[in-house]
């Protein structure tokens, strides 16, 4: 467990002193949610009923930026290769890699989001299980992204594969994310869509690291 | 069998056998040399035995256990210091070297490492403003920190200055008489005393892979087709 809160402390701590990867992603999703009112047009019912799609969207292509350098970095110093050897068992070295790319990139998403929410005119209604489902959401991108980013180290364009292969499977994630924004404003319980999304995030949790761990190792060799 | 043996290991690459049939025993104490040119598997086989990669055939054993069988206490056993230093240009020497502490077992002794090194006066810079000699002796002070029994070493003098290779000698000398073992691959003679030595390149299968004269036989052999 030492090890794990070090790995965690160790990336955000490098995070914290190259903030300039952290703001990127932020700059991007606060860009390209403001780029929808010049092509939709500025009409404030319009952006209101399209908000939830569009806050998820954006979300989701944002983080996308950040998985290219998850692994990467490591993989190139060598940093990996001690991983793998170290005593602790490699799943647990991902998860840890996992934890802080969600702290250092899921969380800042989730501070711009209620930020972007009031641009787009998102009814008031709507915040309290934007923020529920965003948590639950960025958490689950972090953990499919990570397990993409795995799999496409080394390779040549990795981030273009990457986006092929983690987008697909983040598709439930839209749905039910959004759907659970859009029902709380039309004044239905949301619990439905964020009970499917926990159980998504349970069992992201159970595979992704396992399969990052046989990605991984695979990539050193 | 109290030491570090290997069997019957072979090593494949991008399809081409790199070495085959090669056997090891080093007991404690002892110190063996990997000794070859350029491209003969030196790298290749410190993976294989640091347990990065896996041998196309034959196997590696710890203290008589194989280390298929039981890896997570053999990792806790080994250190390994590879081309890269692994070393973060963001974390400052002190935190690159707990950071790797943290991994290990072992209770750790991050001010020796770093005295023993020489990298004291260094501890709070920013790794990036280390040159390749300091950048390569915070790499070595990995294994000074966290003691472990077996130290797998690829060409740990490269980039050192005379004195920090005659402090790594002292430290291999040091980690010999406490029964430690040393694997170490070089270039260049390393100043062990009464060390084992093998040519990886005696192994080879098929000597024209080294210099990648297949390759151009293959693509002659197109051209005239």
């Amino acid at each position: 467990m030492n090890a794990f809160f070090a790995l965690v402390g160790r990336d955000i701590r490098i995070a914290l002193r190259q903030l300039s990867d952290t703001f990127m992603v932020i700059v991007f999703f606060v860009i390209a949610a403001a780029l929808f009112p010049f092509g939709v047009g500025a009409e404030p019912n319009l952006l209101a009923r399209m908000a939830p799609g569009i806050l998820w969207v954006t979300a989701l292509l944002s983080a996308m930026l950040s998985f290219d350098r998850l692994f990467q970095n490591d993989f190139e110093d060598g940093t990996l290769d001690l991983l793998v050897i170290a005593p602790q068992p490699l799943w647990l070295a991902a998860l840890a890699k996992i934890a802080a790319h969600w702290l250092t990139t899921g969380v800042p998403l989730l501070v711009a989001t209620p930020l972007i929410g009031i641009m787009l005119n998102l009814e008031p209604e709507g915040y309290g299980v934007l923020m529920v489902a965003m948590a639950l959401g960025t958490a689950i991108i972090s953990l499919i992204g990570a397990l993409g980013a795995a799999l496409t180290l080394g390779s040549r364009r990795s981030g273009v594969l990457l986006s092929l292969l983690v987008l697909p499977l983040v598709i439930p994630v839209l749905i039910f994310g959004a759907g659970a924004v859009e029902a709380s404003i039309g004044g239905f319980p949301a619990a439905q869509q964020l009970l499917v999304m926990g159980g998504l995030l349970l069992a992201c949790l159970v595979l992704c690291p396992w399969g990052c761990a046989i990605a991984l190792k695979t990539a050193a060799e | 069998m109290d030491g570090f043996t290997g069997t019957g290991l072979a090593c494949i690459r991008s399809e081409r056998i790199v070495f085959a049939g090669l056997d090891f025993s080093v007991a404690p104490g002892e110190a063996l040399v990997l000794t070859g040119p350029n491209g003969s598997g030196k790298s290749s086989l410190l993976r294989l035995m640091a347990g990065i990669a896996r041998p196309a055939a034959g196997h590696i054993a710890w203290q008589g256990v194989p280390v298929a069988e039981d890896p997570e206490r053999y990792f806790a056993d080994m250190h390994y210091v590879g081309h890269r230093d692994a070393v973060k240009a963001a974390l400052s020497v002190r935190e690159n070297l707990a950071f790797h502490c943290a991994l290990r077992t072992a209770a750790p002794d991050i001010d020796g490492a770093l005295e023993t090194t020489g990298l004291s006066a260094l501890a709070d810079l920013p790794a990036r403003m280390l040159s390749a000699g300091q950048t390569r002796r915070l790499a070595l002070a990995r294994m000074l920190a966290a003691p472990a029994r077996l130290w797998l070493l690829d060409e740990p003098t490269v980039a050192l200055d005379t004195r920090s290779v005659a402090r790594l000698q002292t430290a291999i000398a040091d980690h010999r008489a406490g029964g430690g073992i040393v694997v170490a691959s070089t270039n260049v003679p390393l100043g062990i005393d009464d060390a084992a030595t093998i040519n990886v390149s005696v192994h080879a299968r098929d000597d024209e892979t080294l210099w990648g004269d297949a390759v151009a036989d293959e693509s002659a052999a197109g051209d005239s087709a």
